[in-house]
């Protein structure tokens, strides 16, 4: 016992400095004058506007990608005491002062101040020397468009840093591999290559494709430890789970975890409900909850209610009908059937009710006992106000001629008889005896005579013309055309007719609904359905004035203007270092170069370089060069508005691969001692041509001092820059 | 192994043989010369392996010809061609000039003979279909001078553009129109009401305009003033010959690009206002050249807004008679969609040139024949509410496709793959991984096996990796695209899963015949489970034949139907 006070108490601290001053100048960098300009900056306008909702905790759909960016963007703004009132409706506005400027830049700015010291590590864990190590780092350091990405309150920073951070704990795990497999440390990277994809997928989906390169890279990795036969099979075994656990499970459960703690927080209904299933909607306090609080759950003979589509695109709308008929006539001159126009209408109204109906009984009340309405039942839909029958038959509907028209029945007396019976089918159905939930079922009414299905038709554009007062058409669909979801229907709103009378219904249609039940959906469900609306939802805006597009990116013919002074020509642009990109284009087109001559020639069993270096040469540009690939060519298939800062990641990645080939070149092909002082000597040359390009551009990546009209066009290096000059 | 997966193979195809045979046939040519080819791979140079070889390409031709899925067999035999490469490359025995020969003879019956081929399909196509026809509005100007039948062809107008001309203007983004104008304003609430400028994708007098100074008025047709030519970097002003209105915009938002603007026809006479100047210029010229009829490439730059007159490709409503909107875009940004050329040229006082100069090479035409091919192609998108197959469905045979007819009185056919078939393949194709996974993990662990063992683990790894590389390039790109997708889209890749099917379970037939060792009991055990597999396979194409044959009577929901109990599926719908 107490044997340890024996021994005196040692702590010996081993500091890179380097790596300190790293960090240091990456915090400087970034850090300097972060609240400068104290004014909205492109693309602040848009994920400030979440910010605001997060700290209101309204919910809000982003199909720019999963919500972990955003709440670290929200905890800036968290911490810093924001309440979230400002009105983010256009760059280059003030900030009020209830804005904490700040720190709400302070979470990108440190990630990409350790994107640094990060890059510096990476290279040392690849094998190669300090001084490669540290020119990577100050090629990082120096490069403007990343500075100018991470003083602003935008999520690329964050995203690198999570990325690089991947990479390296993943190297470091590597490393530790060979001589003590299971260690702490060998746990500890291990979780955190882990944890450190599964962050960056959750900033942004670009995070995905770095996170399938580790998992390749891995894989293979752990192929080569099946060839050893050293290893007994208990123990690969325990390698494998190891690795599923850390590289697959725990991230699929950190990123679901990202969406618990978004719904968790967000709990008030907002602007974007009506993209969510009603179902959705009365889950989130205020909005529909507070109509749906206290309906009636199951859908009986004689219920009112309002049939609202699922779809909800191109935007949400309930079954409709108005005292107005179709036009004998259209303007192309097919003919109509003259009956009561069924629409679907976007807005509440008291036209959007409807009675569930017997069709062996007369009365339009609810029995008491209700008698619930079930799978397979067939119904007649009287529409509350004009009491006619909901009605489809072979007539060509008004826009899609195709399918048939929908109609409320008048009887004409025509020859022309009611075909009013439809049949429920509760879609997402357990068993083949479900009563007809409100808001839960999801329901497609199968008419009797013909088999069609009542739809939304939604063609593009296609509101009725004046007639039908520009709503939505409503159709019927052959059933054979299969599932769709503009053919189901959900009833939102919901309760019990009481009254007979047609006068005393009217004015119980115009009062609101009142019970008691309350509904609430697993978190798994608004989980599935979130995602699934971030995935398919589409912005339509397909044009930008600095959209570019992917092959620009390479070359940087293109820049994104940020913000302009109001007064001055003081400007912000996304404008990367020439110098760098430049180099790191060559560094990628010599690596595969020399790779392929070195391939061919060992193909042919001779052997240029050791052995050991080859392995390193192959394995940092399995990194690097991997990095820039997975980050860069994907981009070539998206068909969405492509900006230069997705490039970003890429270039990260190959600005690394810089100094990886001239490491190279000098240990491998400067075989003379002259030939080698002279490489070097070019590299620094090179180096200070760099460091001249950042001085030149950084009063563009600062936004400060502002620049005269002269100096402004002497920094447009390239015809296809867009800096902005003012006319006088 | 042939044997069975050739069986298989066979009485799949005689069933589907209903759609895209052709393509299929160049495709199993294709692949069946390239298994040919590596199996004779010990005699290179000889007549068959020469024979084979250039079959190959023949059929890689044929299958890129018929249809575009062509170019994914032409991947798989460029894979596997590298790999052979790659293999010779590694063999030390043989000399760098014989692996240059070996390369060249590749390239020759690979690359060269199929591109020809494929090039002599084109000219062959051209050469027959020499006449003006429907399609004329998606060629550029030039490509529509060689047609017979079109104004354009051997036609002769002035070369430059003068003041005072009557011209047309066409669109250079592929299948973009002619600007044109009508008598018809913009309705109520879309902009100003002006009158409609749109672009039209057929000839009429409505596509003329005239070109006029911006400042001077003066009447140019007058035959005794000086001819005066346009210069690049001119202001002008585009009068519509019809309506006597100055094309015009200003900045209220187009009508369906809302962040464009607004063009329209405006003033009386051709006395308009300032908002009706545009700046001419030509694409990579430089000021005060002159502006070539046809061959410039010309840009309309609005000087009050600094905008550039452009066609969005959308089509308007019915008030602009489904005709393309036209706006001016003010993203600077150099797309065929801002750029137009004169084609139509009238002007009395110059002397008229024949516009055989412009004669398009025949890689020119066939460029552009395939642009408008790729973009009628990218064009076929599947709507909001319409509803589609997608690529999953297909494996698991979800949905088929109806050829004819609906109701119950119809002759009905249904295109649908025999469901015992699909599935035994879907089935097989997950057991042909954790075969390969078991094999590989194997080796890798250098278990010893016996001979036959290894000869089987190569046929499976080899040629069953060969295969599945085939399903996969055949199906996974569906999965990134953006058109409408169809079911029969999936049937080349159907065939290579079929192959799968029979080599996986020969290999598997023949790895428990190896584990019972008396071979009289493991041939029978081999021939009754090949035995049981085919009688399964005709027995459910006995079962399911009606579909493919045509069917009369009732539907299949109705339970007196003979298919009631074949619907298996709730999605299948005869």
């Amino acid at each position: 016992m107490l044997g340890f006070l024996k021994e005196p108490v040692v702590v010996t601290a081993k500091i890179n400095v380097s790596l300190v001053a790293l960090t240091v100048m990456g915090l400087i960098s970034r850090l300097w004058g972060l609240c400068y300009p104290r004014a909205v900056v492109f693309d602040e306008v848009y994920y400030g506007q979440f910010v605001s909702l997060y700290m209101k905790r309204i919910f809000f759909v982003d199909d720019s990608g999963p919500p972990f960016g955003h709440m670290l963007l929200a905890l800036g703004g968290y911490l810093g005491g924001f309440d979230g009132n400002f009105l983010w409706n256009r760059i280059g506005a003030e900030y009020s002062m209830n804005v904490p400027v700040w720190s709400l830049r302070l979470l990108p700015a440190l990630a990409g101040a350790l994107c640094v010291p990060l890059a510096y590590q990476i290279l040392v864990e690849l094998h190669f020397s300090h001084c490669a190590a540290l020119g990577a780092a100050l090629l990082i350091l120096l490069e403007n468009s990343l500075i100018t990405q991470s003083r602003l309150m935008l999520l690329e920073s964050i995203l690198i840093f999570f990325i690089l951070l991947a990479v390296l704990s993943y190297l470091k795990f590597y490393n530790l591999q060979k001589h003590s497999a299971f260690s702490g440390s060998w746990w500890f990277w291990l979780l955190l290559t882990g944890v450190a994809c599964s962050c960056a997928v959750g900033v942004k989906y670009m995070g995905l494709f770095t996170y399938i390169l580790l998992l390749a890279t891995a894989g293979l990795h752990f192929w080569h430890m099946i060839g050893d036969q050293n290893l007994s099979n208990v123990s690969l075994l325990c390698h494998f789970l190891a690795r599923g656990l850390a590289l697959i499970i725990i991230p699929m459960g950190l990123y679901l975890s990202f969406f618990y703690v978004h719904l968790a927080l967000l709990y008030r209904s907002g602007p974007h409900d009506q993209i969510m299933t009603s179902a959705f909607q009365a889950s989130l306090e205020g909005g529909l909850a507070r109509i749906t609080q206290g309906q009636p759950l199951e859908v009986a003979y004689g219920s009112q209610i309002t049939l609202r589509n699922v779809l909800g695109k191109p935007m949400q709308c309930w079954l409709h009908s108005h005292t107005n008929t179709y036009p004998i006539r259209y303007e192309n001159g097919r003919g109509s059937s003259h009956q009561q126009q069924v629409t679907c209408y976007p807005f509440k109204d008291v036209n959007n009710w409807w009675i569930v109906k017997d069709p062996g009984m007369q009365q339009l009340v609810v029995s008491n006992p209700p008698r619930p309405v079930r799978h397979g039942h067939i119904v007649q839909l009287v529409h509350g106000i004009t009491t006619r029958y909901l009605n489809t038959h072979d007539v060509a509907a008004p826009l899609s001629p195709h399918s048939q028209e929908v109609s409320c029945y008048i009887d004409y007396n025509i020859s022309m008889p009611a075909q009013n019976l439809w049949r429920v089918e509760i879609v997402n159905r357990e068993s083949d005896t479900d009563v007809w939930k409100t808001i839960l079922s999801e329901v497609r009414f199968v008419h009797v005579n013909t088999s069609a299905v009542l739809k939304a038709s939604g063609v593009i554009g296609a509101s009725l013309p004046e007639w039908g007062y520009r709503q939505l058409e409503v159709v019927g669909e052959k059933l054979s055309k299969g599932y769709h979801q503009s053919m189901v229907w959900n009833v939102e709103e919901h309760r019990y007719g009481k009254s007979q009378e047609q006068k005393e219904r009217e004015v119980e249609l115009h009062s609101p609904t009142q019970m008691d039940i309350s509904k609430n959906l697993s978190f798994m469900a608004k989980f599935t359905e979130l995602q699934w609306k971030i995935l398919t939802l589409k912005n339509e805006d397909t044009e930008h004035k600095y959209s570019s597009s992917a092959l620009d990116w390479i070359t940087m013919d293109t820049n994104i203007a940020y913000w302009l002074h109001p007064t001055s020509g003081a400007q912000i642009h996304l404008l990367g270092n020439v110098a760098t990109w430049a180099s790191a284009n060559a560094a990628a087109l010599v690596y595969l170069c020399l790779s392929l001559w070195y391939l061919l020639r060992r193909r042919r069993k001779i052997y240029d370089i050791p052995e050991d270096a080859w392995q390193l040469w192959m394995s940092a540009g399995g990194i690097c060069g991997g990095g820039w690939a997975v980050n860069y060519l994907p981009f070539f298939l998206m068909e969405k508005t492509l900006f230069l800062y997705h490039y970003l990641p890429a270039v990260t990645f190959q600005i690394l691969l810089i100094p990886v080939v001239l490491q190279h070149l000098s240990d491998h092909l400067c075989r003379s001692v002259l030939l080698k002082s002279m490489f070097s000597a070019l590299t620094v040359a090179w180096f200070s041509s760099v460091y001249f390009v950042y001085c030149t551009f950084s009063p563009v990546t600062y936004g400060q001092p502002a620049l005269s009209l002269t100096e402004l066009k002497a920094l447009r290096w390239k015809d296809t820059w867009n800096i902005l000059i003012r006319k006088q | 192994a042939v044997c069975l997966f050739a069986d298989t193979g066979c009485i799949t195809l005689s069933q589907y043989i209903l759609l895209d045979p052709i393509l299929m046939f160049f495709l199993m040519g294709a692949v069946l010369s390239m298994v040919k080819c590596n199996s004779c791979a010990d005699r290179p140079f000889s007549a068959s392996w020469w024979f084979w070889l250039s079959l190959t390409g023949v059929s890689l031709a044929g299958a890129m010809g018929v249809k575009f899925v062509g170019l994914f067999v032409v991947l798989l035999v460029g894979l596997n061609t590298i790999y052979d490469l790659w293999d010779l490359l590694g063999n030390l025995s043989l000399s760098l000039v014989m692996f240059g020969k070996h390369l060249l003879a590749r390239v020759l019956c690979l690359i060269v003979l199929p591109l020809a081929l494929y090039m002599a399909v084109f000219a062959v196509h051209f050469a027959v279909l020499n006449r003006s026809g429907p399609g004329d509005g998606f060629f550029s100007s030039a490509f529509q001078s060689q047609l017979i039948g079109n104004n354009l062809h051997n036609v002769s107008i002035p070369e430059h553009l003068a003041y005072g001309s009557v011209v047309t203007m066409k669109n250079l983004r592929m299948a973009g129109g002619y600007l044109h104008s009508h008598w018809h304003l913009y309705p109520e609430g879309i902009g100003a009401r002006q009158q409609q400028v749109t672009a039209y994708l057929h000839k009429d007098l409505n596509n003329l305009w005239i070109i006029k100074k911006h400042d001077s008025d003066t009447d140019l047709s007058d035959p005794s003033s000086p001819v005066e030519f346009v210069r690049h970097g001119d202001i002008i002003r585009l009068e519509h010959k019809e309506t006597s209105r100055n094309l015009h915009s200003h900045q209220h938002e187009a009508p369906l690009t809302r962040k464009h603007f607004q063009v329209t026809g405006y003033g009386i006479n051709g006395t308009g206002d300032s908002n009706d100047f545009w700046r001419i210029e030509v694409v990579g010229r430089r000021t005060g050249e002159l502006i070539k009829v046809l061959r410039s490439q010309v840009r309309l730059t609005h000087v009050a807004t600094g905008c550039i007159l452009g066609s969005s490709g959308k089509t308007l409503p019915k008030w602009g008679w489904e005709q393309v909107e036209v706006t001016c875009t003010p993203y600077l940004k150099e797309t065929p969609n801002s750029l137009w050329n004169f084609e139509d040229h009238i002007n009395p006082k110059l002397p008229n040139i024949s516009l055989d100069v412009l004669k398009p090479s025949f890689a020119e035409i066939l460029l552009e024949s395939h642009m408008v091919m790729i973009r009628g192609n990218s064009g076929l998108k599947p709507k909001d509410n319409e509803v589609t197959s997608k690529p999953w469905h297909w494996p698991i045979n979800y949905q088929g496709l109806r050829f004819s007819g609906v109701n119950e009185t119809d002759y009905r056919v249904y295109l649908l793959g025999n469901p015992v078939i699909w599935w035994l393949n879907l089935v097989t194709i997950g057991l042909y991984l954790l075969i390969t996974v078991a094999t590989a993990v194997a080796l890798k662990r250098g278990v010893q096996l016996t001979s036959e063992l290894k000869e089987l683990s190569r046929v499976v790894l080899r040629a069953g990796g060969q295969i599945t590389l085939g399903w996969l390039l055949h199906y996974l790109p569906f999965f990134m695209m953006g058109r409408v997708l169809y079911f029969h889209h999936y049937f080349p890749a159907m065939l290579f899963s079929s192959m799968l099917t029979g080599i996986t379970w020969d290999a598997l037939l023949k790895f428990c015949a190896g584990l019972l060792s008396p071979s009289t009991t493991a041939r029978k055990v081999y021939g009754g489970g090949f035995l049981a597999l085919v009688l399964l396979i005709l027995y459910s194409f006995y079962l399911f034949h009606p579909l493919s044959y045509g069917m009369i009577g009732p539907l299949a929901s109705n339970p007196s139907s003979p298919m009631a109990g074949l619907r298996w599926m709730d999605s299948w719908e005869f």
